[in-house]
């Protein structure tokens, strides 16, 4: 099943009256009722009031250019212009390659981490996960449980060991086995906590003195967080440098508009999303089916 | 936000050439209504809820007369932060004790909301109140889940119930046999994150539910989350009658308009929130406090009562005086250092000044581990140089480098540091006389 499917069917589970009222949009004439439901339905998946006034403008500019004078006939150009903002270049995967998966607590790095080496499986890649958060409880045993069925090696220390040296031993495995990926796992953490954030940069070093190939960090951030993904976006950015995002939890009713705020103010592109639970549900970004998620 | 300033400084600004201070007219009001508008949903409040909220507030609004002691600006935002607060059910509410015991909380929400988290400073809340609480592993789907409720239940030194992946309303069932035998008078039920719109997952806590008949149903949801909180709790609700909820992850920088959305379309108070990471991170929740937190006011209530409780308020009068005096010296500051620290974090502390986001002092700036430096430094000097800091020459900073493990820079900076919060506060007691220095209100 494509990712497009996908999503369409976790959104018609409450193709309810949001979902209703995006259809009845596009019907009728270009005037300020019509912005308004549209603004609605910007706000509502999470866009932003700026990322939303920005997209709202684009549309009218377009509209008195083409001179277009139902919404109908807007339909195509306004995903047109949602669909570019989310579309930035990036550099391909260069094997062998490390990502570090960073976020805040419970925003699913362990699990995004467990479906992504699945899919590396699945293309004849060899994966070597390691388990660098250990803080949170158990996390380590949920990482062993993601190994075992993506068929994945794992190296792990015990709860409470420096996550640094878990890292270090983890790349020293790698290299000495030749894996394709390396995917670290790491503690979910508030980027505000500038100890934690500390812990993270160290890290980061490490990776950048042992790992002479390809190396990638990924936002993992949860599809029902609000504007404050922009302040996680930019302390994380400003801490290790984020290439990517990986947005999960897009099966349930929030769309994860707040990547078109990301992707206007920091210029990152979506990697990764996260449609279900199973081991599959991870699927690569497209923009114009995650816009057709959204209107 | 950091990212987008803060509401009274945009206020203050729209107001800023408005030199009557009769009645607010309409015009002002309105363009007050577009930037509280727009705070409003960068803080996440949901658009519909915002909608209603600036339809009432200008009605209050037009025709309000200023309060002498405050700007247009200000008493909008009085307004405003008066409304939030009603909204959120203006007082604590607090958290039902079954009359028979044992109370049963049955812990819901979505997957990462820091439920499990929660059930264990929910239990070392309880324990401290004189209860004796139980905790119940119902997780039977994540890997690993059951394991992490019993190293939280270890931490806090709580027992922990499970059945392995026998199925969950049956664990709750033997679980509520087992306190009432061994005399526990809490039981708190931890279950599987799930998404609202899993018909499945839902019918699995309606059986929970029907099986033990919980005292309380208390809906974890993220401070973080967007405008689909709205649609979690209202889902929640409805399926399952919840008692409250609990708002988590409050220690990070979310204005967390969440809260206002949720109490606002389940009607179901807020009873705690989290606010970091340790098990003792647990709080009641204010609403008046929250409402200052989604307007980017800081927190001083909060502030003053965590002030109140860990500061000799002798001592603190003393410490006023010598800073009007400007007769501040180093072992003043050396106390003080140990006084914020009975308060706790200190990044948690300046999120509470209002306009701290404004003047960049994110908890990113101010680090621990340079507050413990400072005392080092100070440490290291002599009596006589901490009362006198100007006398500090080079050779005495080369020795009380070396003395506090520390290099002559960080000395230099500290005492850099210390001259100018000096010419700082001898300026604010300064303005402080001419009026000019006024609280927010």
């Amino acid at each position: 099943m494509g990712f497009f499917s996908k999503i369409f069917q976790g959104l018609k589970k409450t193709k309810d009256a949001i979902a209703n009222k995006l259809n009845a949009i596009f019907v009728g004439e270009l005037n300020d009722e019509f912005y308004e439901d549209l603004e609605y339905v910007l706000i509502s998946s999470d866009i932003g009031a700026s990322a939303t006034e920005e997209i709202i403008e684009e549309v009218k500019k377009v509209a008195k250019k083409q001179k277009i004078k139902t919404s109908e006939d807007l339909n195509k150009a306004l995903r047109q212009i949602m669909a570019n903002m989310l579309t930035i270049d990036d550099e391909e995967i260069e094997y062998p390659t490390l990502i570090s998966f960073v976020g805040v607590n419970g925003v699913g790095k362990t699990t995004a981490i467990g479906r992504i080496a699945n899919k590396f499986k699945k293309d004849g890649k060899s994966v070597l996960m390691i388990a660098g958060d250990t803080f949170r409880a158990a996390a380590s045993d949920q990482l062993t449980e993601w190994s075992l069925r993506s068929k994945s090696r794992i190296v792990k220390y015990t709860e409470g060991a420096d996550p640094g040296a878990v890292v270090y031993d983890g790349i020293k495995s790698a290299l000495a086995k030749k894996d394709d990926v390396v995917l670290v796992d790491t503690a979910g953490r508030l980027h505000n906590k500038s100890n934690l954030m500390e812990e993270l940069k160290k890290i980061e070093k490490i990776i950048n003195r042992e790992w002479e190939y390809q190396h990638k960090n990924y936002l993992v951030i949860d599809a029902t967080t609000g504007q404050n993904a922009l302040s996680q976006v930019k302390m994380f950015n400003e801490c290790v440098g984020i290439d990517g995002i990986v947005l999960t939890k897009l099966d349930g009713t929030a769309k994860g508009g707040i990547v078109f705020a990301i992707a206007k103010e920091f210029g990152i592109p979506v990697k990764y999303v996260g449609v279900g639970e199973g081991v599959d549900d991870i699927e690569d970004f497209n923009a114009e089916e995650f816009v057709n998620g959204i209107i | 936000m950091a990212l987008f300033g803060s509401l009274s400084e945009k206020l203050n600004h729209i107001f800023s050439k408005l030199t009557n201070r009769g009645k607010l007219t309409e015009l002002e009001v309105k363009n007050a209504m577009r930037e509280i508008r727009i705070a409003l949903l960068e803080a996440d409040v949901n658009y519909m809820v915002v909608k209603k909220l600036i339809t009432s507030i200008s009605e209050k609004a037009v025709g309000e007369r200023v309060l002498k002691s405050l700007t247009p600006g200000q008493q909008v935002i009085k307004i405003v932060n008066e409304e939030l607060t009603e909204l959120m059910g203006g007082t604590n509410s607090k958290l039902t004790i079954a009359s028979k015991p044992p109370t049963i909380i049955l812990m819901c929400g979505l997957q990462g909301a820091g439920k499990t988290t929660m059930c264990g400073k929910l239990a070392k809340y309880l324990t401290k109140q004189g209860k004796k609480p139980l905790l119940v592993a119902c997780d039977i789907y994540r890997p690993a889940a059951i394991n992490q409720l019993k190293v939280v239940g270890k931490s806090v030194n709580v027992e922990v119930y499970d059945e392995g992946t026998n199925k969950p309303a049956k664990t709750a069932v033997n679980a509520l046999k087992y306190a009432e035998k061994k005399a526990y008078d809490v039981v708190i039920i931890d279950t599987a994150g799930r998404l609202h719109i899993n018909e499945e997952l839902m019918d699995e806590l309606r059986e929970i539910k029907k099986a033990v008949n919980p005292t309380e149903i208390l809906l974890t949801v993220d401070s973080m989350t967007g405008q689909d909180a709205v649609t979690v709790a209202d889902t929640f609700n409805k399926e399952l009658d919840i008692t409250g909820v609990i708002l988590t992850k409050l220690d990070g920088d979310t204005r967390g308009g969440a809260a206002l959305s949720i109490k606002d379309v389940t009607g179901k108070p807020i009873k705690f929130c989290g606010i970091g990471e340790k098990m003792d991170d647990l709080e009641p929740f204010h609403p008046d406090r929250m409402a200052s937190r989604i307007l980017d006011m800081g927190d001083v209530l909060t502030l003053i009562e965590k002030a109140q409780q860990n500061v000799d308020e002798e001592l603190a009068k003393q410490q006023m005086k010598k800073l009007r005096e400007n007769s501040f010296t180093f072992e003043d500051y050396l106390v003080q250092i140990e006084q914020m620290k009975k308060m706790g974090n200190i990044a948690d502390i300046l999120a509470m000044i209002p306009g701290a986001s404004k003047l960049k002092l994110n908890a990113g700036a101010i680090d621990e581990k340079q507050i413990a430096k400072n005392k080092a430094i100070i440490q290291s000097m002599t009596k006589y140089e901490r009362q006198n800091p100007d006398s500090i020459k080079s050779s005495q900073r080369k020795r009380i480098a070396l003395g506090s493990g520390t290099s002559i820079q960080d000395v230099n900076a500290l005492l850099k540091q210390f001259a100018q919060a000096r010419d700082m506060m001898k300026q604010l007691s300064q303005n402080k006389r001419k009026g000019l220095f006024r609280m927010p209100f």
